[in-house]
């Protein structure tokens, strides 16, 4: 195989699998690196996806069967790359060393870690979930946190986001539209239930997203509280009480909550940290990858060669990713295009 | 015996002991009420709202944190001019829902 048709492209979420999949039918050979023993990245563990509650297979599958007679190393990472004048030569986990003239970095994000925001009892008490708790729960019904019942059920947005103590001083963009949905699923599920969501603001910048938001509010009778919940306790029937303030009407509120929702934002992955640094991309102030620029080059790293697609850039919806991700491939296919 | 102090009772409002009757049965008439996303173009606009406090934003707030007195002042300044209808990003017919929340007052009178 010539070196000068092999892509390598760095992890295998939506944004590494759909780069591949649009390098292939662009006439390349790409080869796809993913550290996991698995494809699909984040959304393989999600179960619906708003904003037409599309199942995650419908995704995943085209994507997963357009991806044959592309190679995928799994359980791989990049150890070292090189560069000479006219490839790469990068070093993987595993042995393999792999030539080529250019890379798609698709290495996406981290989900804010919970527990570090202690005053919410994530890991302390027993009906404090997060986000992709819940989704795994509608996936497999199984979680001994998730009440048979719930009367009331809360969903705190911003988690890990928006918070510069916590290191994350970005907007997480997904969270938002993410809680109205699974606030949805739950009012579906548990038709009793009261369902609160505590925001700080609601950034509902989509197409369909504000339609959602009205749907939660009309239709489900959703309860938003514009606040930020302070603190979260234990009682000793082992329910949570829920403090917040209720910034329209300048009281506190306090309510008692069945179960509680952290909706855990998207932090950078440190994984690019050691990437970055072989490759020679800066880093952005926020820790992820600096784009070229963010309006004209957001898929195009500071080096020849190197693209980036998704998540490892900033916070992203799917289909966003995907776009990024068909970008990156073009982007690859006219670097090389004079090179041929 | 004068301490020199004295406790003032919590203005925390409990959200689960709420009675928000009045308003479910609002809804129930008028769902457009729940889409409310306190803008406060209403009150802006609003006639009375500087000489009376009135602030349909407010009175819908009121209703859903059982502040019932707070509602019964409010409802008492309104003029039915129905700016408040006009200017409304999310199309909630404002000036109907004054009516209906009078009208199911009238029927609860004397519980409040």
């Amino acid at each position: 195989m010539e070196n000068k048709d092999q892509i390598l492209v760095i992890g295998g979420g939506v944004a590494g699998m759909e780069a591949a999949r649009q390098l292939k039918s662009l006439g390349f050979k790409p080869i796809l690196v993913e550290k996991g023993p698995a494809l699909g990245g984040h959304v393989a563990s999600w179960n619906r996806l708003f904003p037409d509650m599309t199942p995650v297979r419908k995704v995943l599958d085209p994507l997963t069967s357009s991806l044959e007679g592309v190679e995928v190393l799994l359980d791989t990472t990049v150890e070292s790359v090189s560069r000479s004048q006219r490839e790469y030569t990068v070093v993987l986990t595993r042995g393999r060393v792999i030539k080529c003239p250019a890379i798609i970095i698709a290495t996406g994000f981290k989900l804010f870690e919970a527990r570090k925001k202690e005053e919410y009892g994530y890991g302390i008490y027993d009906r404090v979930i997060t986000n992709k708790d819940l989704e795994n729960w509608f996936n497999t019904g199984e979680d001994g946190r998730v009440p048979d019942r719930p009367s009331a059920v809360g969903f705190v947005h911003c988690v890990g986001s928006r918070d510069i103590k916590a290191g994350n001083q970005q907007c997480s963009k997904v969270c938002c539209i993410t809680a109205i949905k699974q606030a949805i699923e739950v009012k579906e599920r548990f038709p009793q239930a009261e369902v609160y969501c505590f925001y700080m603001d609601l950034r509902l910048f989509g197409k369909k997203y504000e339609d959602f938001y009205i749907n939660a509010q009309r239709d489900c009778g959703i309860h938003f509280i514009r606040g930020r919940v302070s603190e979260v306790a234990e009682l000793i029937d082992g329910r949570v009480q829920v403090k917040a303030e209720d910034t329209l009407s300048g009281r506190p509120v306090k309510v008692k909550l069945d179960l509680l929702v952290l909706m855990s934002g998207i932090v950078c992955n440190p994984a690019n940290n050691h990437l970055a640094s072989e490759l020679s991309v800066p880093l952005d102030e926020d820790g992820f990858l600096r784009s070229r620029d963010n309006i004209f080059s957001v898929t195009e790293s500071d080096r020849p060669g190197v693209f980036f697609a998704g998540t490892c850039t900033g916070p992203k919806t799917i289909p966003e990713t995907l776009s990024e991700a068909r970008g990156a491939a073009l982007g690859v296919y006219n670097y090389l295009k004079g090179k041929k | 015996m004068d301490f020199g102090f004295n406790l003032s009772p919590s203005s925390a409002v409990e959200l689960d002991k709420v009675d928000t009757s009045l308003f479910r049965e609002l809804c129930r008439i008028e769902p457009g009420a729940r889409t409310c996303i306190g803008c406060g173009s209403c009150s802006a606009t609003c006639t009375a709202s500087e000489h009376s406090g009135m602030s349909v934003r407010k009175l819908l707030l009121s209703l859903q944190r059982g502040k019932m007195r707070d509602v019964e002042k409010m409802l008492t300044c309104c003029m039915l001019c129905g700016k408040c209808t006009m200017v409304c990003p999310r199309g909630i017919n404002t000036r109907r829902i004054i009516l209906t929340v009078c009208r199911l007052y009238e029927n609860v009178e004397g519980r409040i």
